[in-house]
């Protein structure tokens, strides 16, 4: 079969609409189009079925009830709604939030805005492996620690935290716990219950679903989590976001969330085969690479890779039709390279090198072997290119040498 | 980001990619950036002392499509020109001809830097050889 280009290997970002939600969607544009909240009508009513249905089909893929999913519309609104609505909430209870460094910036900025409105914030630091030490959770309590936010599955690294023990330790405490779930959604098991989750972010477009579109899940029971809400208006979802509910986007999340319930267990162990063909294979061929994060603790279908003595842009143009990303400066707004990479204890020198590979549902292998000879093959051309490759080579230490970089920098 | 023409040209057909030997007395080397910042230029020349003409540049570079860009159209443009010639080339002059974005001219600003490091390290050899001579006349 004739590989169709460019490849698209770049799932943590976003994914495609799985053709089945798209049908599943299509009638509540035009024919079934009504307002979930007009009670009088059957146009709303249909609306109201529909956005119901996928309320139960998201409860039961992360073991809630459905009537505990407030949609949003996304995950960086339901960070929000989440983190500032029980701070404001538990404001009386105290002001001390627990987060940690490689956070979604969703998660770090809400908490930046809270520490101006005189709240506490500690940042837990990650190891090498990038997970938080449980210690350091236990030792960063105080009481007047209301809320915990540690996510699920990083989406640089794919690094998956302890989430169970996280819950525990807050159960223990009476503290709430709140995680963002949007990588980890649908690839991997998410449990409420298991793993002791007060509040989850999650989103459609990271499982196959429409952007635009998300959820909080909000505990109704042991203990009952109350927000205050952050958008006023005619208090819809339970009075913790109001908003005429995107009934189409919604229909398609619960769909693709249905998909993911049934096709997980068999998705996760094919996509972790390609992952780790694809890994094997830079491997094989290459030196100085290096994996970022846990391989142990990760998601199926991540990997984050650094070349070194190959600047991440540069080999993100070479491997032109291979949708991929950099944790490069030169590919960031910031011109900063990634936080996470850093907060891992990677040097900025390699984490100018780092590729991030996400595999999704409509990879083949077919493409994970064309993307491993083109990055085997741009790589090899690049350090051909490098003088630190070359300085390497002569066994020069380049961290020792002494870098007279521009005024620029 | 798109990539003018050039750049891209440049990327996929780098000019003088090498080594020169940095020991001889007639090769300067500038190696500019630090691999934290994401950038670095090794910038050679082997230049005629009879003449001060540059008759042979090569380069390497760890950096972006543009930082790579940038060192060859450096090794390109100081190829047959003199000394004094080549100190003359600006950073602007190369943002000019690769339609380089904002965000890098730094690469250009890298690229100009190192062809005055490699000619400062020839200078600073002929330095040492004139007094190296002149001590030995001494002698």
């Amino acid at each position: 079969m004739a590989i169709k280009l460019p490849i698209y290997m770049d799932n943590h970002a976003t994914t495609p609409v799985d053709p089945r939600v798209v049908e599943a969607m299509m009638p509540y544009f035009h024919e079934k189009f009504g307002n979930a909240a007009s009670r009088n009508h059957s146009f709303g009513w249909a609306a109201e079925e529909a956005v119901e249905n996928a309320r139960a089909q998201i409860a039961r893929l992360i073991n809630a009830t459905p009537k505990e999913i407030i949609f949003t519309s996304g995950a960086t609104e339901s960070n929000n709604l989440a983190i500032k609505g029980a701070a404001e909430m538990y404001r009386e209870k105290g002001n001390h939030i627990i987060t940690q460094v490689i956070e979604h910036k969703a998660v770090l900025d809400t908490c930046k805005r809270l520490e101006k409105y005189g709240y506490e914030v500690t940042y837990l630091p990650v190891g090498k492996d990038g997970r938080i030490d449980l210690d350091d959770l236990q030792r960063a309590i105080t009481p007047k620690t209301i809320l915990i936010s540690i996510m699920y599955a990083n989406n640089e690294i794919g690094v998956i935290q302890p989430i169970q023990e996280i819950g525990k330790i807050a159960k223990e405490k009476g503290i709430l716990f709140h995680t963002d779930g949007v990588q980890a959604l649908g690839k991997i098991s998410v449990d409420v219950q298991r793993d002791n989750i007060d509040m989850i972010s999650l989103t459609a477009h990271k499982l196959y679903g429409p952007k635009g579109v998300g959820a909080l899940y909000v505990r109704r029971r042991n203990p009952r989590v109350q927000l205050s809400a952050q958008i006023d208006g005619g208090g819809h979802e339970r009075g913790m976001r109001s908003g005429t509910l995107n009934v189409p986007g919604i229909v398609g999340f619960g769909k693709a969330a249905e998909i993911c319930q049934n096709e997980m267990a068999e998705e996760s162990v094919r996509l972790r085969g390609m992952r780790d063909r694809l890994k094997d294979s830079l491997f094989a061929k290459l030196d100085e690479v290096y994996i970022n994060g846990s391989m142990t603790h990760r998601l199926p279908h991540n990997i984050n890779i650094s070349f070194a003595f190959v600047e991440g842009e540069s080999l993100l143009m070479g491997i032109n039709d291979v949708a991929v990303s950099s944790g490069s400066a030169c590919t960031s707004a910031t011109l900063e390279p990634s936080y996470v990479l850093k907060a891992l204890g990677v040097g900025e020198d390699l984490a100018h090198t780092s590729i991030r590979f996400g595999l999704g549902r409509f990879n083949t292998q077919e493409e994970v072997d064309y993307v491993a000879n083109r990055v085997i093959e741009v790589v090899q051309r690049l350090r051909e290119l490098s003088p630190l490759y070359e300085m390497a080579k002569e066994g020069i230490d380049l961290s020792k040498m002494n870098w007279k970089a521009s005024a620029e920098h | 980001m798109a990539y003018s023409d050039k750049v891209v040209d440049h990327y996929e057909h780098p000019r003088n990619v090498g080594t020169l030997p940095k020991d001889d007395p007639n090769v300067g080397t500038g190696l500019v950036g630090a691999p934290e910042c994401g950038d670095v230029m090794r910038l050679q020349m082997k230049i005629n002392p009879e003449t001060q003409i540059i008759e042979e540049a090569k380069f390497k570079t760890f950096g972006c499509g543009s930082a790579i860009a940038s060192s060859s159209l450096a090794t390109e443009w100081v190829k047959g020109k003199t000394v004094e010639e080549a100190m003359a080339i600006s950073n602007t002059d190369i943002v000019r001809e690769l339609s380089l974005p904002p965000v890098k001219i730094h690469c250009s600003v890298l690229a100009e830097d190192a062809i005055k490091a490699a000619i400062e390290d020839w200078k600073s050899k002929k330095a040492v050889e004139k007094t190296a001579a002149s001590a030995s006349v001494g002698d």
